[in-house]
């Protein structure tokens, strides 16, 4: 790409028409004009609304309580807070709780669903009877509606009477000559497994794909040269085909955590972020503050500590899409 | 793969080997074992597969139950297969729903296109300066958590008297999926040889003419693909609507958590109505696979 722009920007410039500097001029905002609408509306959409975040969260606004001052005509708040609200943030045993709920749901569902989503590809790199089928069925339950695939694991799985892991394990007992068998509710005895579980199911097609895609973008001349100089399968995985797939599991990694990190459906749907608070992350805990606890300067702390984790972590994701992208430029 | 292996040994033979019978017997006996090992790795792929798929596939099954039989323990697989759950959806008005989760994506979807595919020509045929930091900033804003954003929409949606309005949707998944159509469009017009648009430069083709004659048509699997990815995202999004819809915008996905309230058997209505309300997006998924994990990982990958 980088031969093709400046193949092309001189032609672009020719020498004719009016003198250089208001041609150039004019050159430059004809090619800023067909971008403007959609940097204008995500400017607009994307950015303001954390601005106000910003500001709310210097706040002390719970909406059931009389306010005196008017918030830019969208409401009427109690008082300046300064930074009391993040101290509440991160005393408060409620959105504490909530802060580690968050990092021990996200840091599970990616490492565990980033290993079985490397092993799966691992598989589907091989030739065999049925793959194109196998890797179709495969994405299946990351299409499936998000809100119902959570409703699905809560009532057609984990149901302690009716569910079918419940219902299998039962028969397998009856197989085996036993009255009955055992009864476990999963999400009331273990909740936080339980969520982790379906999401690993929904999030394993996601590492899959981009893993599969890094192992068949691996150059073929090196695996063959490897072969002939007879390195064993577990060497060529280690030596040769692990240093490849770096960039694309670090990718998976940092990209599934930034969706994870913002799990509502299934906290929502599953357990309510019960029992107590035992799954509660922090969109779900922002969400009760909102709506249910109505403390809005809360909300908004708790959302902008939200915002700081993520851009720590999207910092390393830019990178690695950023060494990707001047990688894939390079190579044209 | 054994085959590519074994070839590649033969091509590749050094000078000094032993005699060729002996070499063929070795050959033949690795072959077998490779063969053995071949069986025993498809079959692993296939049971991990099944056991993936299991929930989609009892989904289905459940949904084609009357409501008695899939409550039974252990589960009754072999019941009488009946389509009266859908039935009995449409009688409970789900089809408002997927009216509004229809115009909600296809809306959002359309918006997305009108918006992402100038932006990319200009991030790429013929790019603004400084237009790598332009893309970042557009992938920035999906790292964004839409909760942290909640709020002010909410009291900016509520000012606007855009509460329970389909528009309000339309607008919110537009800025979802902007960055992710910006991302994907300019990694497929990137693609779009400049020879060509050097000739319809000369022939003197404006700016629309040329992404409408032009552009357009070499970059149409990639339109599809985009239009596809910002139309799952949409269609399956909860949050948003489920905090800025009561009655008359919901989209679909309300409509199946509002199932739950209902009194008794409900497995096999609401694993019917899971199934239809995934229906659209498993099509649009399975049909855009080969480009879903470009999609998926922003254009990065291919």
């Amino acid at each position: 790409m980088t031969t093709t722009i400046s193949d092309h920007v001189p032609t672009t410039e020719a020498p004719s028409g009016p003198p250089p500097k208001t041609r150039s001029r004019r050159e430059a905002w004809l090619r800023r004009g067909p971008l403007l609408p959609a940097l204008i509306f995500t400017i607009i959409v994307t950015q303001i609304p954390f601005l106000i975040t910003i500001a709310v969260s210097l706040l002390n606004w719970n909406i059931q309580r009389p306010g005196v001052k008017s918030f830019l005509g969208l409401g009427t708040y109690q008082s300046f807070a300064g930074l009391s609200n993040f101290g509440t943030v991160f005393t408060d045993s409620r959105l504490r709780a909530a802060v580690v709920n968050t990092i021990v749901l996200t840091a599970s569902v990616v490492v565990i669903s980033a290993l079985v989503g490397l092993g799966i590809a691992v598989l589907l790199d091989r030739k065999f009877p049925g793959r194109g089928v196998a890797r179709t069925l495969l994405i299946a339950p990351f299409l499936i509606m998000p809100v119902a695939s959570a409703l699905l694991w809560k009532h057609a799985l984990y149901n302690p009477d009716y569910g079918l892991f419940n219902g299998l394990l039962n028969w397998v007992w009856q197989l085996f000559g036993a009255q009955q068998g055992p009864v476990v509710d999963y999400v009331s005895s273990t909740p936080m497994p339980a969520v982790i579980a379906a999401l690993v199911w929904q999030w394993t097609p996601f590492m899959m794909l981009i893993l599969l895609a890094g192992l068949q973008s691996q150059p073929g001349d090196v695996l063959e040269a490897a072969k002939i100089d007879r390195a064993s399968p577990v060497q060529i995985f280690r030596h040769i085909t692990l240093p490849h797939l770096r960039r694309y599991i670090e990718l998976s990694v940092l990209l599934g955590s930034v969706y994870v990190v913002q799990t509502f459906d299934a906290i929502f749907t599953i357990t309510q972020g019960g029992p107590g608070s035992a799954t509660t992350n922090l969109p779900y805990e922002i969400y009760l503050t909102m709506f249910r606890k109505f403390e809005y300067g809360e909300a908004a702390a708790a959302g902008v500590v939200v915002v700081v984790g993520t851009i720590i972590v999207a910092t390393f994701a830019l990178r690695t899409i950023s060494s990707l992208f001047t990688e894939e430029e390079m190579s044209r | 793969m054994t085959a590519t292996t074994t070839e590649s040994r033969a091509t590749a033979t050094p000078p000094q080997q032993p005699p060729a019978s002996r070499r063929r017997r070795q050959r033949k006996a690795k072959d077998d074992t490779s063969a053995e090992a071949g069986i025993g790795w498809t079959v692993l792929a296939w049971a991990i597969t099944v056991i993936f798929f299991a929930p989609v596939a009892w989904m289905v099954l459940t949904s084609l139950h009357i409501e008695a039989d899939a409550a039974t323990n252990p589960p009754s697989i072999l019941a009488k297969l009946t389509l009266q759950n859908y039935q009995a959806l449409f009688n409970r008005g789900v089809a408002p729903f997927l009216i509004n989760s229809a115009i909600a994506s296809v809306g959002s979807t359309l918006l997305v296109l009108v918006l992402a595919i100038p932006a990319s020509y200009a991030l790429s045929i013929r790019p603004v300066e400084k237009w790598t930091d332009v893309m970042f900033f557009f992938l920035s804003t999906k790292f964004l958590p839409p909760i942290a954003a909640l709020l002010p929409i909410y009291l900016l949606v509520q000012k606007a008297g855009m509460l329970d309005n389909i528009l309000t949707l339309v607008i919110l998944y537009t800025s979802m999926n902007l960055p992710i159509a910006v991302w994907m469009m300019r990694s497929f017009l990137a693609e779009v040889p400049v020879e060509i648009l050097e000739a319809a430069r000369i022939d003197g083709a404006g700016f629309v003419r040329t992404i409408v004659s032009v552009v357009m048509p070499i970059a149409a699997p990639g339109l599809a693909a985009t239009s596809l990815i910002c139309f799952i995202f949409s269609w399956n999004e909860f949050m948003f609507a489920v905090n800025l819809t009561s009655t008359t915008a919901s989209t679909a996905p309300i409509f199946l958590v509002g199932f739950i309230s209902s009194q008794g058997l409900f497995l096999a209505k609401l694993c019917a109505a899971a199934t239809l309300v995934s229906l659209p997006v498993l099509i649009a998924g399975f049909a855009a696979q080969d480009k879903l994990v470009r999609g998926l990982s922003l254009g990065a990958v291919k």
